[in-house]
């Protein structure tokens, strides 16, 4: 199994260590309830090293990014960032990922670790028809998300980084004991935040930094529950090869309106005619915590779906769910139940942005 | 006489009555836990197979009999304040049972055999 450049500090913590995407990495170290609430209070710093790495340069990139990408990068600002997926022909997800445009001729995406053979070999196969580069860089990579409403803070004062001046999904190139660093103010758990994409070396001098001054480590754990609560999908869950981004309710970051795409056609043609099932929030009423793969029932006791994901909310101290239900059972203010072992518990369809985002505008 | 079964649950002995709950090993591998989803007074529970399940914050893991009997009680603390179970998992049982057959102790690991496993499973 692969270990990150901070594997022995986790492990040096007591870190509840367990595989994820390839990847022995921190399940928790304080606790999950502490660490998330941590970063909806405080700030916390993740060790994401996992997430892959892979820029694309050349004189067709943005064609190129265009082409593989379900978001529309025409014409877009030097040091913006985008949220969207790579699909298959048949509108399949391979991964969703963040792009970040540095010019017109360089571009750097960030896949999730878990798709990191899949989607390189994805990418260097549609880019035999572009006028492009592949570099696949996830080895030379460590990355921190430090996040919470006092990460900018943290940032300045912890690592002195200057970031006050970054937007939202927007990032720079620093330059930090004299090598080059990627800081974004991204993140996934619905605060604001920023990552920070350095060398092994580098990326553990500024975890040593931010523990010595007191940061919160957060584990896997928390991450899970903190995108989760602020409506963010999770590939391998909400978002797979099997599951088109129309029904998952990810429809906004397809821009079908763009030249053509890998799997235009049959999001255009799901976007048209709807889709035989979608993605919708749950709320569950009595002590029973939804979890993935359980039965969706309608009021005749037929199942009409599944839980992709589900939690005890922390921060909200309520039982919800992310469901694929069939579409007439999507509405909101369905009444439905889910099968949790023995009992059936009565469960109503809400929005599934459970918590409003703190981000930084 | 505290026994285990290898899927962590643990078995206080008094007499013929059994107080069953999970390890301190357990308790700490799960973390935070928001819920416990216990029998009532009266089922029946069987050596071997599940009785309800423990909900941490990440994950439910079924809960497993050591012995047969019939449930005397289930700790009524643990719906108000399931995390007892992370504070003390020995005193904080989750299900007080009366054993329909004792012999089946004979088949569960014993504190030496319990911590030789967990050690096992840490790697």
């Amino acid at each position: 199994m692969k270990q990150t450049c901070l594997h022995d500090r986790h492990v040096a913590l007591g870190a509840l260590m367990s595989p994820f995407g390839g990847f022995d990495m921190p399940i928790q170290y304080a606790g999950i309830v502490e660490e998330h609430n941590a970063v909806r209070q405080h700030v916390g710093v993740f060790d994401v090293s996992h997430m892959g790495e892979v820029l694309v340069t050349g004189p067709e990139a943005e064609k190129f990014i265009n082409y593989i990408f379900t978001n529309d990068l025409t014409g877009a600002p030097d040091g913006k960032i985008y949220y969207g997926m790579m699909l298959h022909p048949n509108g399949g997800v391979v991964d969703d990922l963040l792009v970040y445009k540095r010019n017109d001729h360089e571009f750097f995406m960030v896949p999730n670790a878990a798709n990191i053979e899949k989607d390189v070999a994805w990418i260097r196969e549609v880019a035999k028809n572009f006028d492009v580069h592949v570099n696949h860089m996830s080895h030379l990579y460590g990355e921190l998300a430090v996040q919470g409403p006092e990460a900018e803070k943290t940032l300045l004062d912890v690592l002195g980084i200057d970031a006050r001046d970054l937007e939202f999904y927007t990032f720079k190139d620093i330059q930090l004991d004299g090598e080059d660093v990627i800081v974004s103010r991204t993140g996934y758990t619905g605060e604001d935040g920023f990552e920070i994409y350095a060398s092994h070396t580098l990326t553990q001098k500024l975890w040593d930094k931010l523990m010595a001054a007191g940061v919160q480590p957060c584990g896997l754990g928390c991450r899970d529950t903190l995108r989760f609560e602020a409506g963010l999908p999770l590939y391998g869950d909400e978002l797979t090869d099997e599951i088109t981004p129309i029904e998952a309710g990810f429809g906004m970051f397809v821009k079908l309106d763009k030249p053509d795409f890998v799997g235009r056609e049959a999001c255009a043609k799901q976007k048209a005619e709807g889709t035989a099932r979608k993605l919708v929030g749950l709320e569950l009423q009595g002590q029973g915590i939804p979890r993935h793969g359980y039965e969706v029932l309608n009021q005749d006791d037929q199942v009409v779906g599944e839980i992709t994901t589900g939690y005890h909310s922390i921060t909200l101290d309520k039982n919800l769910a992310f469901a694929l239900v069939e579409t007439p059972y999507s509405k909101l203010g369905t009444e439905l139940k889910v099968r949790i072992r023995r009992k059936t518990f009565p469960a109503v369809v809400v929005k599934k942005r459970f918590y409003t985002p703190n981000y930084k505008k | 006489m505290i026994k285990y079964l290898p899927s962590h649950e643990y078995v206080k002995v008094d007499g013929n009555i059994a107080y069953i709950g999970i390890s301190p090993y357990a308790a700490a591998q799960l973390g935070n836990v928001v819920y416990v989803d216990m029998p009532e007074e009266g089922d029946d529970v069987v050596a071997g197979e599940d009785f309800g399940a423990i909900e941490s914050v990440k994950a439910a893991s079924d809960l497993f009999a050591p012995v047969s009997g019939a449930v005397i009680e289930a700790n009524e603390h643990l719906i108000d304040n399931p995390r007892l179970i992370n504070e003390d998992p020995l005193a904080n049982w989750i299900i007080k049972v009366e054993m329909s057959n004792p012999a089946e102790l004979d088949n569960l690991l014993d504190e030496e055999a319990y911590a030789a496993l967990c050690a096992s499973e840490k790697h």
